[in-house]
């Protein structure tokens, strides 16, 4: 059975939200790796955790991607090891050049925090291999730069190498412009890179493990992943 | 020792929901003559350097991987002795 490496930064807040989900939830081997640790063996599936790394100083993610660690997590992406990095953990993967794009205010300038609608945009991923497309799930989201920014080529070619793995969707599943909250462009919402093994997306699917809290329309998208690590 | 000013800015071509609030404010003000808002960082940076090309390049280099995030920022740079 695959082993989980949660990251810890300093400012890092949904890194126990992660390792809860994984371990207690699903029942995976799961390890913290503080950010100082540059030993990744053992580790089969990175997550990026959400919270405030460093502050946010400068901008988002962008002390976290000169952490010690980092280095090492570019390189086990870089040699096809899958890395999901949620909410603060999307921008660190942004600004360590792992996916394309930047992260901008969300563009009414308030940090949203509530449960959103996203669509499942392919299942052309070991993230969502186990998805249908089309399908809709309630997510909690909990961010003020979550505004997805990338030129119209870099658009252009991740539409054209389907690397869009979420939309902010309505219930129903429509992109409807009240939909698109924070003014994402093109509703982004959750992207891959070009390798298919990196995971960038500002919704928080830990947050959404168990019908107690509120949802548990995390639970798929991890069952997902599973069922990827499993078979490969 | 150089004195790098550097001016980080957002690329004209997006949108500042900041400037764009800060100019809300401004008309509410009354300062009706201003028509844009743009806002960005100011970085002053000390850099030991032999000369002002040196402190340049160090400062450029600062800029290109973290002060500024090229996907959507622009950055001016400006030395002083």
């Amino acid at each position: 059975m695959a082993t989980f490496g949660v990251i810890v930064f300093p400012g890092s807040n949904c890194d126990h939200d992660a390792y809860h989900a994984m371990k207690h939830v699903l029942g995976c081997e799961t390890k913290f790796l503080w950010h100082k640790d540059t030993d990744l063996s053992g580790i089969d599936f990175l997550i990026v955790p959400g919270g405030f790394s460093y502050g946010d100083y400068l901008r988002s993610g962008a002390i976290a991607r000169f952490s010690p660690i980092m280095q090492e997590v570019v390189k086990f992406a870089e040699k096809g090891g899958p890395v999901m990095g949620i909410c603060n953990g999307f921008q660190i993967l942004l600004e360590a050049g792992l996916i394309p794009g930047a992260m901008m205010h969300n563009h009414q300038l308030r940090f949203v925090c509530k449960n959103v609608f996203i669509r499942c945009e392919t299942t052309d991923s070991l993230f969502t291999g186990s998805l249908e497309k089309g399908q809709v799930f309630d997510i909690p989201v909990s961010h003020g730069e979550g505004n997805y920014f990338i030129d119209q080529d870099g658009l252009k070619s991740l539409q054209d190498n389907d690397q869009v793995l979420f939309r902010y969707s309505d219930a129903k599943g429509e992109l409807t412009e009240s939909a698109n909250f924070n003014g994402s462009i093109d509703h982004i919402a959750g992207i891959t890179n070009t390798g298919r093994n990196v995971l960038g997306m500002m919704p928080h699917p830990e947050r959404a493990m168990e019908k107690i809290l509120g949802s548990e329309d995390g639970k798929p998208i991890f069952e997902s992943i599973l069922n990827s690590l499993s078979v490969a | 020792m150089y004195k790098a000013k550097v001016n980080v800015t957002l690329r004209p071509s997006i949108l500042d929901p900041k400037g764009k609030a800060a100019h809300h404010a401004l008309e509410n003000l009354g300062l009706n003559q201003v028509e844009k808002v743009r806002i960005g960082k100011f970085i002053e940076l000390d850099v030991n350097a032999d000369s002002e090309d040196a402190a340049k390049a160090v400062v450029e280099q600062a800029c290109a991987k973290l002060l500024a995030n090229e996907v959507m920022e622009d950055f001016t740079i400006e030395i002083e002795s």
